[in-house]
């Protein structure tokens, strides 16, 4: 990216229009380690990629998080900015439950983050969050899946990934998009590992019970996340299925 | 020094020394002037003196019982039409049964300001989460009771409450909602509810002919003959009456219409002073004189 004259300061305007803190903000991640979501009529599926920065010595930071029973999110970019919204995610949700005796609407939920982030790229002295989430669950309208972003946008999607790589992830989430909405929770479980599959580098050990992190929520099935042993009847499924397609070609 | 004078222009000094103030006058309530403290620390509810009472200590223009009950695929709540000031009944043809979304209802007995409080920020909530975002989902009757429990119990906290009994009666997914909520914050759900009188007199009534199979119109005449004995004996009642539904066939509110009366009753009793005779009744239903 190339430097300009006016992305010192969230509150300048390029003159194409443009705020670059923001988008360099967005840049932060882009290059945090891949999160892949992906929803069914009755399901919904976040998959993260953990990223060691010291590989043997150290343990992986989490990748995904509980917000409530029926709403978990697994995040892209700045570890410690994620975990101060899982914090905020957590509260709201919890206030709206004492309040109002039900489980919060993911939309409404997603709203109000939205609209604080947006907060930030408009107030001197303020920089955005350097994280962007999937926010997956499920309530009254059924499954959810959306993407917030430091920028104060939100998107409702079926299927996407964030984060390094994901481009491979997405082009994989693309082909894949007709099976999705009828899909077992099984089988959305695996798609969502193949496309994480897909945004690692093939000089790397792949996927594995150590790197990986899944979680579900479904109608009737409250929040719960899947990692190390759980995993690995999933991760030998698929092995068996399919060789990786795109190792090799980066974005 | 000027402690003790009596001149006009020196009544209200304070002299105020190291060991304390003078003019401590301790046969009346202290005023604020010997002692300093933030009244905005106490979010400004402390006593202020000549300033005007913030909070209702009083329930001035009010209105008296709230009747519902929930029927086989749905609920049904009515109310009279009165509002009384005191012992004047002043506004005759008002309304305190409110249709807030297609799933919910709130009806509310006591102070009517207080209501129409409660009624425009229960449309703000409603409207806030209607306009959200485009996943659209109308509140249902158990977040309104939830939210307005957890409203007055916190005004009671800060010993200024909305001085109401609130009915908030619902329908969604063929399941009905029945529940009140008070000016404390006591909260409860049943099948039957009343407030004000209502709850002595015409839930006995009410749970006698309670019956999970009740249909739409039974459930309406159980409360017509409710608030009609209501009209009897509750001296704060009217017989101009109100009824609204809320069930599979979405919510139905009735404008008002005055209730039949029998008051030949009065033939048969006497008077408690000592009289040995019945006195004439003149009827409400006819022009007659019977003795």
């Amino acid at each position: 990216m190339l430097r300009s004259d006016y992305d010192s300061d969230i509150t300048i305007w390029s003159h194409q229009g443009r705020i670059h803190q923001i988008e360099y903000a967005m840049e932060a991640v882009k290059q945090g380690s891949a999160s892949v979501g992906i929803k069914s009529k009755t399901h919904v599926v976040v998959a993260g990629l953990k990223r060691a920065s010291a590989d043997t010595l150290g343990a992986y930071p989490q990748k995904v998080f509980r917000i409530d029973d029926h709403m978990g999110i697994g995040v892209s970019g700045l570890n410690a900015d994620a975990r101060v919204l899982t914090k905020y995610l957590r509260n709201e949700c919890l206030n709206h439950k004492f309040v109002f005796d039900s489980p919060m609407p993911i939309s409404k939920l997603v709203l109000q983050l939205a609209d604080k982030s947006q907060i930030h790229t408009q107030k001197y002295g303020r920089r955005p969050y350097g994280v962007g989430l999937l926010v997956a669950g499920v309530d009254d309208n059924g499954t959810h899946l959306f993407e917030t972003s430091p920028s104060g946008n939100y998107f409702d999607y079926k299927a996407q990934a964030i984060g390094a790589r994901s481009q491979s992830a997405r082009t994989y989430l693309e082909k894949k998009l007709d099976s999705f909405g009828d899909s077992s929770r099984d089988e959305l479980i695996k798609h969502a590992l193949l496309a994480l599959r897909e945004t690692v580098q093939s000089s790397s050990d792949g996927i594995n019970q150590k790197n990986c992190s899944i979680c579900v929520v479904g109608l009737g099935e409250n929040f719960q996340i899947l990692e190390g042993e759980s995993l690995a009847p999933y991760l030998v499924g698929i092995e068996k299925e399919q060789e990786p397609t795109t190792n090799t070609m980066e974005e | 020094k000027i402690i003790n004078s009596t001149h006009p222009l020196f009544q209200n000094i304070q002299i105020m020394s190291g060991w304390g103030n003078s003019n401590l006058d301790l046969s009346k309530p202290l005023d604020g002037r010997f002692s300093w403290f933030n009244h905005h620390d106490f979010g400004g509810k402390t006593y202020q003196p000549q300033q005007p009472s913030t909070r209702t200590t009083d329930p001035i223009v009010t209105g008296t019982s709230v009747l519902a009950i929930r029927y086989k695929n749905g609920v049904a709540i009515a109310t009279d039409t009165l509002l009384s000031y005191g012992s004047l009944a002043r506004f005759r043809d008002i309304r305190r049964i409110h249709p807030l979304n297609p799933n919910v209802i709130v009806g509310a007995s006591g102070e009517y300001s207080d209501y129409q409080f409660i009624t425009r920020f229960l449309d703000d909530l409603v409207t806030d989460n209607d306009i959200a975002d485009n996943n659209y989902q109308p509140m249902d009757a158990k977040e309104i009771y939830s939210y307005l429990g957890r409203v007055m119990y916190g005004r009671r906290n800060k010993q200024d409450p909305l001085w109401n009994t609130i009915v908030i009666a619902g329908y969604k997914d063929n399941k009905s909602f029945l529940g009140s909520v008070d000016y404390l914050g006591t909260h409860f759900q049943d099948n039957t509810v009343a407030t004000g009188y209502g709850d002595y007199i015409a839930r006995p009534l009410l749970r006698n002919g309670f019956r999970e199979d009740l249909t739409k119109e039974e459930a309406v005449k159980l409360l017509e003959g409710s608030l009609r004995v209501l009209f009897y004996r509750d001296a704060r009642a009217s017989n101009r009456i109100q009824v609204a539904t809320i069930g599979e066939d979405g919510v139905n509110v009735s404008e008002p219409y005055e209730l039949s009366t029998d008051w030949s009753i009065g033939t048969v009793t006497f008077a408690y002073d000592g009289r040995k005779e019945p006195v004439p009744v003149r009827s409400a239903n006819n022009n007659d004189v019977s003795a």
